[in-house]
C-alpha cells in the first residue's frame, strides 16, 4: 500500500477548476516531484492534501488515502492531529508560516507540545537538537532569535525543523528552494534529502525547476493546466521525455552542461502561453503543441499506463 | 574604436540606518558596440544597484560612467536628457514597473513625447511597428497592463525600452520570474533584437546557465566587487575564481546520472565586509594570507581576470 495515493482529486474555485481528476501516488521514504508552471494546481493539490484550502475552493471529487485512510473524511480536530504530527508542509516563503513576534525556539517547541506530551524544558532540548541537525550553528544561542535576524536560506532550515519536529511520514515541501540563490538552494536540499533518509520520510517535493526533479528526487509528475500530464521514474524521463509538453519543457530550459550558446544555438520555444487552455475542450495543450492533430481537440486524453510510465497523450509512446 | 559604455572604478553607496553599505565598491567594465556583457552573483551583490548607478537612477559616490564617448557622471538632468535615451532598461517585474492605469499606447507616446521624437503620425507608426516586432498582437496598443499574461507584459517591458531605438539595454533579471516555456520566447526575442538592431546589453541574472548562454563576457560579482571576469567560453572551462567554481558547481543539471558534487561553500552572502578577501568567510581554499590581504583584480589569462591570491 502506498504512504499516499491521490484519486481522482478534482479541486474548484467558483468559476473554474483547478485541479482535474488528479491521480498520483507516494510509497514511504520516497520523493516525488510535482512539477509544471505557476497556476498549473501544484499549491491547490498540496493544500488539498493538508485540507487547507481557501474557504472558495471546494474539492469536487476524488480521495485522498493517506495510510489507507481517506484525509478528506477526517474532522478538522482530527486534521489537526494530523498535520505537523503526520504530514508537514513547508513553503516558498517562509516568512508567512513564521511569526515574526515570537522567537524561533518558542515556535518550535509550540510545534512539539502541540502533539506530545513534554515539559518545556524537554521541548527546548528537542528543539536545539533540531536546529543542530538542520546545521544552524550554534543552536543553542540561535534559537532565542527572531526570524528577522536570519537569512533566507536560516529561515528555511527552521521551518524544516519544525516540519520535522514530529518525524512526519510524509513532508510536502511547496517550491522550498524558489526564493533561494542556487548556492543556498543545493544546501537546502542536500538537507532535506539527508533528513529523508535518516528519518525514512516521504516527499512530495514541489518546483517548477527540472534541474531541482533531476538531482533530488526519484519519481516526477508533471502537471499542465491542472491536469497531470505524465508520470515517470527520474532516469527514463530525462533520458526519453514523452509528453509533447514535458519535451517542450526540457527543451527551452538552457541546461548547464551544455555548451549552447546564442550565436549558435537557438532555444526551443514553447509557443504561446498556458492560458490558451482556459477555452480547450479537448486536451490542454493542443494550442501549443506542435504534434496536435484535430482529433485531440474533442475530448481531453486520459493518463494510459505504458509500462512504468503513464502519459496524456496517444501521439506518442515510449 | 571606442567601447560603448566604459564603468571606471564605480562605487554605490547606500545609507542604511548609521552605516553605509557599499553596494557597488570599485568597479570598472566596458561594454563594445553589439557586445552582451552577463554580470551574474547572488541576490544582495550588487547587481541591480550597478545597473541603475549606470542608468544614473542611483548616484553614483565616485568613478565615472562614460556611455559613447560622453562622460555621463555628473550630468544634471537637462544635460542627460539626450543621453537618456541611449540606454534603458527592462526589469524583472514589468507589471511593478507599468502604470495599470495607462493603456500601452499611453506608455510608449509618453517615452516619445518626452525626447520629442516625431509627430502624432510618425509616433502612431513607430509604436505600432515596436509592438508588432515584439511579438504582440496588433490590437495590444489600446489595452492595458493587466489584460496581458507575464510573458507578454515582459514584451510589453521590451518594447517600452526599444521605443525610443537605445544602443544599450540593461536587463535586470527580465526572465527570472517568467516560467521556462516563456523565458525561452523572451530570450529569443532579444537575440533576434540584438541581430537585428545592432543592440548591447548589459545582462543581469542570477542564473548562471542563463547567463552562459546569452553572454559573450561574463562579470561575476561577490558583495560590490568583481570577482571575475572572461569570455563566456573560458569561464565556462576555465573558472579560476573559488566563488565562480562554487556558482557552477551549484546550478542543477538535468541530467540524473550527472550526480552533483556537494556545493563546496557555506553560509550566505552577508553584508559584512571583512578584511582581506570579501569570500575568505565562505572559500573552501581560504589560507591566512586570504584572511588579511586583499586579493586585486588580475590577469589570468588572456581578456581573464580574477581577484584570488591563488587563482
Ligand atoms: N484563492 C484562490 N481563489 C481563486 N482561484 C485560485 C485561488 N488559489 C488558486 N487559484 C487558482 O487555482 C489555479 C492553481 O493555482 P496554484 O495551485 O496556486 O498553482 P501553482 O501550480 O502555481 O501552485 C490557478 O488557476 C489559480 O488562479
Ligand atoms: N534603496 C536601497 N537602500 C538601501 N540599501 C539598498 C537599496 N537597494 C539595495 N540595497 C542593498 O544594496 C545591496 C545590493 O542590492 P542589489 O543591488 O539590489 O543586489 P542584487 O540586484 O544583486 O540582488 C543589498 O544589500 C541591498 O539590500
Ligand atoms: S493529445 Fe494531441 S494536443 Fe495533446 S499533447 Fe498529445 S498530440 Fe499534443
Ligand atoms: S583569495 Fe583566498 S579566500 Fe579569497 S577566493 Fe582566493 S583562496 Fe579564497
Ligand atoms: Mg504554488
Ligand atoms: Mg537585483
Amino acid at each position: 500500500m502506498s504512504l499516499l495515493a491521490v484519486e481522482k482529486l478534482s479541486v474548484g474555485f467558483p468559476g473554474h477548476t483547478a485541479v482535474h481528476e488528479s491521480s498520483f501516488s507516494l510509497d514511504a521514504g520516497e520523493t516525488l516531484a510535482l512539477v509544471g508552471e505557476s497556476g498549473c494546481g501544484k499549491s491547490v493539490t498540496a493544500f488539498s492534501v493538508m485540507r487547507l484550502l481557501p474557504p472558495n475552493a471546494q474539492v469536487k471529487s476524488g480521495r485522498i488515502l493517506f495510510d489507507g485512510l481517506d484525509l478528506l473524511t477526517k474532522t478538522p480536530a482530527e486534521m489537526r492531529d494530523i498535520r505537523g504530527k503526520q504530514i508537514s508542509l513547508i513553503q516558498q516563503e517562509p516568512m508567512t508560516s513564521l511569526n515574526p513576534v515570537l522567537s524561533i525556539g518558542l515556535q518550535i517547541t509550540e510545534v512539539i507540545r502541540r502533539h506530545e506530551k513534554v515539559s518545556r524544558k524537554q521541548a527546548r532540548a528537542r528543539a536545539i537538537e533540531l536546529l543542530d541537525l538542520v546545521s544552524i550553528p550554534d543552536a543553542h544561542r540561535r534559537i532565542d532569535d527572531y526570524p528577522h535576524n536570519l537569512s533566507g536560506g536560516m529561515r528555511q532550515r527552521v521551518m524544516i525543523a519544525m516540519a520535522v519536529a514530529c518525524g512526519p511520514k510524509l513532508l510536502i515541501a511547496d517550491e522550498p528552494t524558489t526564493a533561494l540563490d542556487v548556492t543556498t538552494q543545493a544546501q537546502v536540499l542536500d538537507l532535506l534529502d539527508d533528513l529523508r533518509h535518516r528519518l525514512k520520510m516521504a516527499v512530495l517535493l514541489i518546483t517548477h525547476d527540472l534541474g531541482v526533479v533531476a538531482q533530488w528526487a526519484d519519481r516526477i509528475a508533471v502537471m499542465y493546466a491542472g491536469r497531470i500530464v505524465e508520470k515517470a521514474d527520474i532516469k527514463p524521463f530525462f533520458a526519453q521525455p514523452l509528453h509533447p509538453y514535458s519535451r517542450g519543457l526540457l527543451g527551452a530550459r538552457v541546461d548547464v552542461d551544455t555548451e549552447e550558446h546564442y550565436l549558435s544555438d537557438r532555444l526551443t520555444e514553447i509557443p504561446g502561453s498556458v492560458g490558451s487552455a482556459a477555452g480547450e475542450a479537448g486536451c490542454p495543450f493542443a494550442p501549443r503543441c506542435p504534434i496536435v492533430v484535430p482529433a485531440c481537440r474533442l475530448a481531453p486524453p486520459p493518463l494510459i499506463v505504458q509500462g512504468e510510465r503513464a502519459v496524456a497523450c496517444p501521439r506518442v509512446s515510449a | 574604436m571606442t567601447a560603448l559604455l566604459s564603468v571606471r572604478d564605480l562605487h554605490t553607496r547606500y545609507a542604511v540606518g548609521k552605516q553605509v553599505l557599499r553596494a557597488v565598491d570599485g568597479v570598472s567594465f566596458e561594454v563594445a558596440r553589439g557586445e552582451t556583457v552577463g554580470l551574474v552573483g547572488e541576490s544582495g551583490c550588487g547587481k541591480s544597484t550597478l545597473g541603475k548607478t549606470v542608468l544614473r537612477l542611483v548616484p553614483s559616490a565616485e568613478g565615472t560612467v562614460v556611455l559613447d564617448g560622453a562622460d555621463i557622471t555628473h550630468l544634471g538632468d537637462s544635460a542627460m536628457a539626450p543621453h537618456r535615451r541611449k540606454v534603458q532598461m527592462i526589469f524583472q517585474d514589468p507589471f511593478g514597473s507599468l502604470n495599470p492605469r495607462q493603456t500601452i499606447r499611453t506608455v510608449l507616446d509618453t517615452a516619445l513625447k518626452v525626447h520629442r521624437l516625431g509627430d502624432k503620425a510618425e509616433r502612431a507608426r513607430q509604436m505600432q511597428e515596436i509592438v508588432t516586432r515584439v511579438g504582440l498582437p496588433a490590437d495590444a496598443l489600446d489595452r492595458y497592463p493587466h489584460e496581458f499574461s507575464g510573458g507578454q507584459r515582459q514584451r510589453i517591458g521590451i518594447a517600452r525600452a526599444l521605443i525610443l531605438r537605445p544602443a544599450l539595454i540593461v536587463c535586470d533579471e527580465p526572465v527570472s520570474a517568467l516560467d521556462v516555456s516563456i523565458q525561452a520566447q523572451i530570450l529569443n526575442l532579444l537575440v533576434d533584437l540584438k541581430r537585428d538592431l545592432g543592440l548591447s546589453y548589459l545582462f543581469i541574472s542570477h542564473d548562471l546557465s542563463v547567463v552562459r548562454y546569452f553572454a559573450d563576457k561574463v562579470l561575476v560579482m561577490y558583495l560590490g566587487r568583481i570577482v571575475e571576469s572572461a569570455g563566456h567560453a573560458t569561464l565556462w572551462r576555465d573558472p579560476r575564481h573559488p566563488y565562480t567554481k562554487a556558482l557552477l558547481a551549484a546550478v542543477p543539471s538535468t541530467d540524473p546520472t550527472h550526480r552533483r558534487a556537494a556545493p563546496p561553500i557555506k553560509g550566505e552572502l552577508s553584508t559584512d565586509i571583512v578584511s582581506g578577501c570579501r569570500f575568505s568567510s565562505r572559500c573552501p581554499a581560504a589560507t591566512d594570507r586570504c584572511r588579511t590581504e586583499e586579493p586585486l583584480l588580475r590577469p589570468v589569462g588572456e581578456s581573464h581576470h580574477a581577484a584570488c591570491h591563488y587563482a
